[in-house]
C-alpha cells in the first residue's frame, strides 16, 4: 500500500492543477512536464504517449499543446476538471490511467505474503471466508476481501506481580496467610479466527483470568505448600484452570504456562520467617552436638571395655600373681609421688604434727616430684 | 461519451450521488458485531445475531441491503464483553473484612431487546456494574471468611452468575461467567492483624523447632549413655570383684596422680598390707 500512496500525491495534484491543460505556461506545469519526460513516479500518464512512437521533449510540447487547444474549446466552466491530455490518435488518456491504478490496486490487494508464524484471516464483506497458511497467498481485491494476518507462532508474556520490594502482589492462601507472588504466563494464539472474533479484549482477559486462577488456586492451599514444595503443582492448575476458562469463552488462546517467579512472604514478617529458619539451624547444631557427644561416650565406654576385657583374659590364667603384680605396680606409682610417715601401731599414741607435714609438703614439692621421677 | 461527457458538473453530481446512495444502501455487516435495523425509530430486523456455538463463516455477517434513508444500523458488538466491578469491601458472617475485586463476561444475544432497553454496549454494563456489586456482597456476606477462600467459591460464584442473569437478561446480555480476581484483606487493621498471626505462628514455629532439637539431642545423649553402660555391663560383669580390684587401682593412679592438685602425705600403719614385707615376715 505504501507504493501506491506514493503515486497518489503526483496523481492528485495533476488532477487539481490540470497541468496540462489549465496552466500549463506556470512554473509548476513545467516542472511536472519535466518529471513526465524522465519517466519519474509523479506523472506516469506521459508514459503511454512515449510509447507510441513520440520521442522526447517535442512530444510533450505536443501534448501540452493539445491540452491547451482543448480547453480553449471547452465551454469555459469546466475549470481543472476537465483538463485532460490526449493520445496522438486524439483520444483521451483516462481508459489508460484508471487501468494502470486498477493494475496497481489489483497487485496490491489482492497477492498477500503471510509469513511463516503468520496466519491471514480473511472475511469477505466483512463475512469470515478462510484462514491462510504460510506462504503467497490470492485473494480477492480490497473492498471485497480483506486480511488480517495474525502471529500465532509468538509466545506472548504477561507479568504480574514483580519481583522487587516496593510493590507487592499479596495473595491469600488457603490457611489465611497471606504471601506475596510474582509470577508471568506465557501463551500464544491457537486459533486466529476466534482470537479476533470472540472476545472484545483478548490481551486484558488473558491477564484478568490468569489472576483469578492464580488466585483460587492459591486459595486452596496452605501457605507452607505455597512457599515450598507447592510451586509446581500450583503453576499446573493455573495453566489447567486458564485453558478451561478461556476455552470456555472460546477464544482461541493457548495457555503455553504458567511460572512462579517468586513466592516469598510479606516484607512485614519476612523477620518471623527468617527467625524460623535460625531455629531450624539451632535445632540441627544441637543434634550434631548430641550426637558428637554420643559418639564420644560410647567410643569411650568401648574403649574402656576392650581394654578390661584384655586385661580379664591374661587375669584369669594367673589370678594371684596378676592381681598382686598390678597391687604393688600401682601402689609404687603412687606412693612414689607421695609424702610417706609410717608409725608404728600398738599402744603408742603417735602424735602427729599436721600443720608441720602440710609446710613440708609445700617447701619440699618440686624436689620430691624429681625424686620420685629418679626413685622409678 | 454523449451529453454527459460534455457536462462535468452534472457528470460529478450524479456520480455523488450514485455513490452516497450505494454507501447508505449497502453496509457490511463484520463478524464481530450484529446490527439491528431500524425503520424510523422502529426496529425491523435484526442481522448477524449471535447463536450458540455457530461456525464463522456460516453467520449472518457480510453484506446486506437496506432502505436508504430511511433504515439506520444500530451496531451492536457481538464479542464477550467484560464488565468490572470497582472494588467492594465484603463483610462476612464471622466479621472479617475483605475486599473483593471481580469481573463478569457477558454477550449480548439479544440485540433487540438491548437496543430497547439499554441502546449502547456502555449502558448496559453501566446497568451490569452494581447489581454484581451487590450480589457479590450478598452472596459473600451469607457465608464465613474461610469458606470464601475454600473450593467452595465455586457455589458462590455460581449463585452470583445466577442472580446477575436474570438481570441481564432485561438487557438482552446473557452472564458467560462471574469471577473473583483478586480477594485481599483490607490495608490497616485486618491486614496488620494478619501479619500478626502470621509472625506469632512463626513465631511459635520456631520455638517448637528449637524445643524438638533439643529434646532429640537429649535423647540421642541418654541412649548413647545407655549405650555405654551395657558395654561396660557386659565386659565388668564377667568378674565383678577383679573390676572392682581393677577399678580400685586405676582409681587409685588417678586421684595420687603427681599432676594433681594439692600434696598428698600418706600415713601408714605398719600393719598396711603393703608393708608386710617391711617386717621380714
Amino acid at each position: 500500500m505504501n507504493r501506491f500512496f506514493g503515486w497518489m500525491p503526483g496523481f492528485v495534484s495533476g488532477m487539481v492543477q490540470g497541468p496540462w491543460g489549465s496552466k500549463g505556461d506556470d512554473p509548476d506545469g513545467g516542472d511536472n512536464k519535466g518529471g513526465g519526460g524522465d519517466g519519474g513516479p509523479r506523472n506516469p500518464w506521459t508514459q503511454p504517449g512515449r510509447n507510441s512512437g513520440q520521442k522526447g521533449p517535442s512530444a510533450i510540447e505536443d501534448l501540452l499543446r493539445r491540452g491547451r487547444e482543448s480547453f480553449g474549446n471547452r465551454d469555459g466552466g469546466g475549470g481543472g476538471f476537465g483538463g485532460l491530455p490526449q493520445r496522438p490518435g486524439g483520444k483521451t488518456l483516462w481508459p489508460i490511467a484508471l487501468v494502470l491504478v486498477l493494475l496497481l490496486w489489483l497487485a496490491l490487494t489482492c497477492i498477500h505474503r503471510v509469513g511463516p508464524q503468520e496466519r491471514g484471516v480473511v472475511t469477505l464483506l466483512g463475512k469470515y471466508s478462510r484462514t491462510l497458511s504460510p506462504g503467497i497467498s490470492l485473494t480477492l481485491p480490497a473492498p471485497l476481501e480483506s486480511v488480517n494476518t495474525v502471529d500465532v507462532e509468538e509466545i506472548r508474556t504477561i507479568d504480574i506481580g514483580s519481583a522487587s520490594e516496593e510493590s507487592e502482589n499479596l495473595v491469600l492462601t488457603g490457611d489465611q496467610n497471606i504471601i506475596d507472588l510474582a509470577y508471568s504466563v506465557r501463551w500464544n494464539i491457537r486459533n486466529p479466527e476466534l482470537y479476533m472474533f470472540q472476545l472484545s479484549d483478548p490481551d486484558a482477559s488473558v491477564r484478568e483470568v490468569a489472576e483469578s486462577a492464580m488466585r483460587s488456586v492459591v486459595a486452596s492451599i496452605s501457605l507452607d505448600d505455597a512457599l515450598g514444595a507447592g510451586r509446581t503443582e500450583i503453576e499446573q492448575q493455573v495453566e489447567l484452570r486458564m485453558q478451561e476458562i478461556l476455552d470456555g469463552y472460546r477464544s482461541g488462546i493457548r495457555v503455553q504456562g504458567v511460572a512462579i517467579k517468586q513466592a516469598d512472604p510479606p516484607v512485614a514478617v519476612n523477620d518471623a520467617f527468617k527467625a524460623v529458619s535460625a531455629a531450624q539451624q539451632t535445632a540441627q547444631t544441637y543434634l550434631s552436638e548430641a550426637r558428637a557427644a554420643a559418639q564420644q561416650v560410647t567410643a569411650k565406654a568401648q574403649g574402656e571395655a576392650a581394654a578390661f576385657d584384655k586385661v580379664y583374659e591374661q587375669y584369669r590364667l594367673a589370678p594371684d600373681v596378676t592381681r598382686r603384680r598390678m597391687y604393688y605396680e600401682t601402689m609404687e606409682g603412687v606412693l612414689a609421688n607421695t609424702d610417706k610417715t609410717i608409725v608404728e601401731s600398738g599402744n603408742v599414741t603417735p602424735y602427729l604434727p599436721l600443720p608441720e607435714i602440710r609446710r613440708r609438703a609445700a617447701t619440699a614439692a618440686a624436689p620430691g616430684a624429681t625424686q620420685a621421677e629418679e626413685a622409678r | 461519451m454523449p451529453p454527459l461527457s460534455r457536462n462535468p458538473i452534472a457528470f460529478a453530481l450524479i456520480a455523488i450521488a450514485l455513490l452516497i446512495l450505494i454507501g447508505s444502501t449497502l453496509t457490511i455487516v463484520p463478524e464481530t458485531r450484529q446490527a439491528v435495523i431500524v425503520r424510523f425509530g422502529e426496529p425491523v430486523r435484526i442481522v448477524n445475531r449471535y447463536r450458540p456455538d455457530e461456525q464463522f463463516g456460516k453467520t449472518g455477517a457480510g453484506i446486506i441491503a437496506r432502505l436508504p434513508f430511511a433504515e439506520q444500523i444500530v451496531w451492536i458488538d457481538k464479542r464477550v464483553l467484560s464488565v468490572e466491578m470497582e472494588r467492594q469491601q465484603v463483610l462476612s458472617t464471622d466479621q472479617l473484612r475483605l475486599q473483593v475485586d471481580a469481573f463478569a463476561r457477558y454477550r449480548i444475544v439479544d440485540p433487540l431487546r438491548m437496543y430497547i432497553s439499554a441502546g449502547s454496549e456502555d449502558r448496559v454494563s453501566d446497568a451490569l456494574r452494581p447489581i454484581l456489586g451487590s450480589a457479590l456482597r450478598n452472596e459473600l456476606g451469607k457465608r464465613p471468611f474461610a469458606s470464601l477462600l475454600s473450593p467452595e467459591r465455586g457455589q458462590v460464584m455460581e449463585n452470583i452468575e445466577a442472580g446477575l442473569n436474570r438481570v441481564a437478561r432485561q438487557y438482552g446480555a446473557q452472564i458467560v461467567d462471574v469471577r473473583i480476581k483478586r480477594a485481599d484483606l483490607p490495608d490497616g487493621t485486618p491486614l496488620e492483624s494478619a501479619f500478626t498471626r502470621m509472625r506469632t505462628a512463626r513465631e511459635q514455629e520456631a520455638l517448637t523447632i528449637r524445643a524438638q532439637g533439643a529434646k532429640q539431642a537429649q535423647i540421642i545423649r541418654a541412649e548413647a549413655d545407655a549405650n555405654a553402660a551395657r558395654v561396660y555391663a557386659e565386659s565388668f560383669g564377667k568378674d565383678a570383684d577383679f573390676y572392682d580390684f581393677y577399678r580400685a587401682m586405676q582409681s587409685y593412679r588417678y586421684t595420687f596422680a603427681p599432676d594433681k592438685q594439692g600434696s598428698t602425705t600418706m600415713v601408714l600403719d605398719r600393719d598396711n598390707e603393703f608393708l608386710k614385707q617391711f617386717q621380714g615376715r
